[in-house]
């Protein structure tokens, strides 16, 4: 059964249509790549898939796991195993990032039905993920995202993904702001997520990182639609060439 | 006659009652102002909304009424209830009154160094007066709430607590107000006396506390005097019954290099009204005010905080905080006064609000009256909602609404909690936020 399959999808933001009719079919297992320039709705797909509000979507069906996804609430998505790494973080000062991690992985299990989890179990946990994304434990008292810099940001939503382990991960623009190391860092990172089970979005505009997380697919959105689809040679070839030829194609 | 004149009537013969026997016991100055400041009451009576002081808060609830005078402590409050109200593993200077009352039997002060004096106020006025003449009554003033005079004319007991020069206190006084459900309501006027001398250090903590049922009307005054270079660490704790009427005025009085910190925390009463006024006499006197008020059902917060700024070079830092649920009501009026030779004076005040239903209210008011050139103040006043960005992004993370929206509340309020030293206090009031929002349960383990 596919993992995500989304069809004919229009949005609107303040009554202004976004996305404009966007298949996809995503199955398990699979990595997929949006790309596309600025503006062309990458984030409002993103958005939409988490179920942000405002973001009214006007046609079209998005099922996750045979379920309809536009019809659940945004805990439910994410309970689902549905989760977006957002291109701007939120900054939460007064709850501690810690807070976050065990409010989310509590309500995961749950959702499973197994008992609260140990504090002690918890803190190996997070310990061990904290390595991963070579982060300093002090990370974990902070308030979330708070004075966080651009790459701490990143590394703090990939955190949380290994702790959360969702499904389906959505990456949007994970890549922006991050330095050789830092990018290294986050994409081993996500890759240690990859698995026959759980599918990858990743969002972005410049292909450099998909030279760390290749991709199965790669789509290219343009004004709300998804104008072509390959595979990760696609993506090499926008890097070669940019975006222009590919929507002159497509105007054509 | 209105009901509200019927009630002072009432208070006042009590008064011309008690005269005899308080002649009897009490020193012959503080008779004097306590029928000065009787005849004050008399005068004023209870304050009307018409006063500029008391314009948002209406008093008439505790007007009408009439209560009755508090026996005595009696065994309304057994040692194991104490525990209620305990501050975690503190270890206290400890003085506990019912409805007002001393109850002996409850406290415990231990060995105390030098010549520090933490007494019952009406012990002290026996039994060491002249430590109290021209001390007693000098700070606090009846200018802004006739309450203050109500108090001075009944005053009986309360605390004294005297630290002299150069000494301190290794542990906090705890005075520990309990209101108890009574069939007919009491009044109780406590007074509290606190003098820090010069380079002295004490920490106190006043805390109110009320049993589920309790409608008494507690009218507390305080005076602080603070000596050059001492530094005082106030607390009011405020969680009487929501069915409680809390009238509160803390008068401080601040030396050269010292230093006052009040910590007023308000999450009890059906109507609560506290006035923190300090005056900083002397160059290189700070004050900082950090405060707290979350009405929620129908309760009614009021804070009145007045800094007057007397000398040059000294400063003052004031943070209060409002979450307002239900039909919660909160006031809250912050007046900077800068005299006009208080030169290089810096002044910084704010009071942020969380609006969380749509019938809840607040007024909240800066207000900077400043007479001097070379100053730096500045004052923010904000009311607003919860962050939508941020229920949203916890919500991605699997948080329900109900406990995103808790953490952020809590998180609000704690900014003002985290700034208290004391750890068991700091982490008795973030459990008793947190015992305030819906979805408390879950919340408990993050705190
Ligand atoms: N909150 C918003 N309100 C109005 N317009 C928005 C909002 N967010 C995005 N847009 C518009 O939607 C379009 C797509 O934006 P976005 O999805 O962020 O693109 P991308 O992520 O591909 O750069 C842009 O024209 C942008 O200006
Ligand atoms: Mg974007």
């Amino acid at each position: 059964m596919s993992m995500l399959s989304i069809k004919d999808l229009h949005a609107e933001v303040d009554g202004k249509p976004i996305l404009k009719g966007i298949d996809l079919e995503i199955n398990p297992g699979e990595v997929h790549a949006i790309m596309g320039p600025n503006g062309s709705g990458k984030s409002t797909l993103s958005q939409v898939l988490a179920g942000r509000e405002g973001f009214e979507v006007t046609r079209g069906e998005v099922r996750f796991g045979g379920e309809d996804l536009l019809d659940m609430d945004i805990d439910e998505r994410a309970l689902a195993g549905l989760m977006l790494a957002f291109q701007y973080p939120v900054e939460i000062p007064g709850v501690k990032n810690v807070y976050l991690l065990k409010a989310a992985y509590n309500a995961l299990r749950e959702k499973r039905g197994e008992p609260e989890v140990d504090a002690f179990e918890f803190l190996q946990l997070v310990r061990e993920k904290l390595r991963i994304m070579d982060m300093d434990e002090s990370f974990l008292h902070r308030g979330v995202n708070e004075g966080f810099s651009g790459g701490e940001k990143k590394r703090n939503e990939i955190l949380q993904m290994l702790i959360m382990e969702p499904r389906l991960a959505i990456l949007d623009e994970t890549d922006s702001g991050l330095d050789i190391d830092a990018l290294k860092v986050v994409s081993d990172g996500v890759n240690s997520l990859r698995a026959e089970d759980r599918s990858i979005v990743m969002v972005t505009h410049y292909q450099r990182l998909l030279n760390y997380i290749e991709p199965d697919f790669v789509h290219v959105l343009s004004d709300g639609r998804i104008i072509k689809s390959g595979d990760k040679s696609l993506a090499l070839e926008l890097e070669e060439r940019g975006y222009q030829w590919v929507l002159e194609e497509a105007a054509a | 006659m209105s009901a509200k004149q019927e009630s002072r009537a009432v208070y006042l013969e009590r008064f011309e009652a008690d005269r005899a026997a308080w002649t009897e016991a009490l020193p012959e100055w503080l008779m004097e102002k306590k029928r000065a400041a009787a005849e004050v009451f008399a005068g004023a009576g209870f304050p009307d909304p018409r006063h500029e002081e008391w314009k948002y808060t209406n008093v008439r609830p505790i007007a009408r009424k009439v209560f009755q005078p508090a026996g005595e402590a009696g065994t309304r409050v057994a040692p194991p209830d104490l525990l209620e109200w305990s501050l975690g593993e503190l270890d206290l200077i400890d003085l506990v009154f019912v409805n007002g009352r001393f109850a002996p039997e409850l406290s415990s002060v231990g060995d105390l160094p030098g010549d520090v004096q933490v007494r019952e106020l009406g012990e002290a006025l026996r039994e060491m007066p002249e430590r109290l003449e021209n001390r007693l009554g000098e700070i606090a003033t009846f200018e802004h709430s006739s309450f203050a005079a109500f108090n001075t004319a009944f005053v009986e007991q309360g605390a004294f607590i005297d630290v002299p020069a150069e000494t301190k206190v290794d542990k906090p006084v705890r005075l520990l107000f309990v209101s108890t459900a009574e069939p007919e309501p009491v009044v109780c006027h406590p007074r509290v006396f606190v003098s820090a001398g010069m380079g002295a250090m004490v920490e106190v903590i006043e805390q109110y506390v009320g049993q589920p049922e309790a409608a008494n009307f507690t009218n507390a005054v305080t005076e602080i005097d603070v000596a050059d270079n001492a530094r005082v660490e106030h607390y009011r704790i405020q969680r009487e019954s929501h069915r409680g009427y809390h009238v509160a005025g803390v008068h401080v009085n601040q030396g050269r290099g010292s230093q006052f910190a009040s910590h007023n925390i308000n999450l009890g009463g059906r109507l609560a009204r506290a006035d923190i006024n300090t005056r900083l006499g002397a160059e290189d006197a700070h004050a900082f005010l950090n405060g707290l008020f979350m009405p929620t059902g129908r309760q009614h917060m009021d804070t009145h905080t007045r800094i007057h700024h007397a000398a040059p070079h000294t400063t003052s830092e004031e943070v209060y905080r409002g979450v307002l649920s239900g039909h919660g009501r909160g006031v809250f009026k912050g007046r900077v006064l800068v005299a006009q030779d208080a030169q290089k004076i810096e002044a910084h005040q704010s009071n942020d609000n969380l609006l969380l239903s749509r019938d809840a209210e607040v007024d909240t008011k800066p207000e900077l009256e400043i007479y001097a050139d070379d100053v730096v103040c500045s004052h923010g006043a904000t009311v607003g909602q919860l962050d939508e960005d941020a229920l949203y992004y916890l919500q991605t993370r699997a948080i329900n609404p109900e406990l995103a929206q808790d953490l952020l509340t809590f998180a609000f309020a704690d900014e003002v909690v985290a700034r208290i030293p004391l750890k068991p206090v700091r982490e008795q009031l973030e459990q008793g936020i947190v015992g305030r929002l819906p979805d408390n349960e879950k919340l408990k383990e993050f705190v």
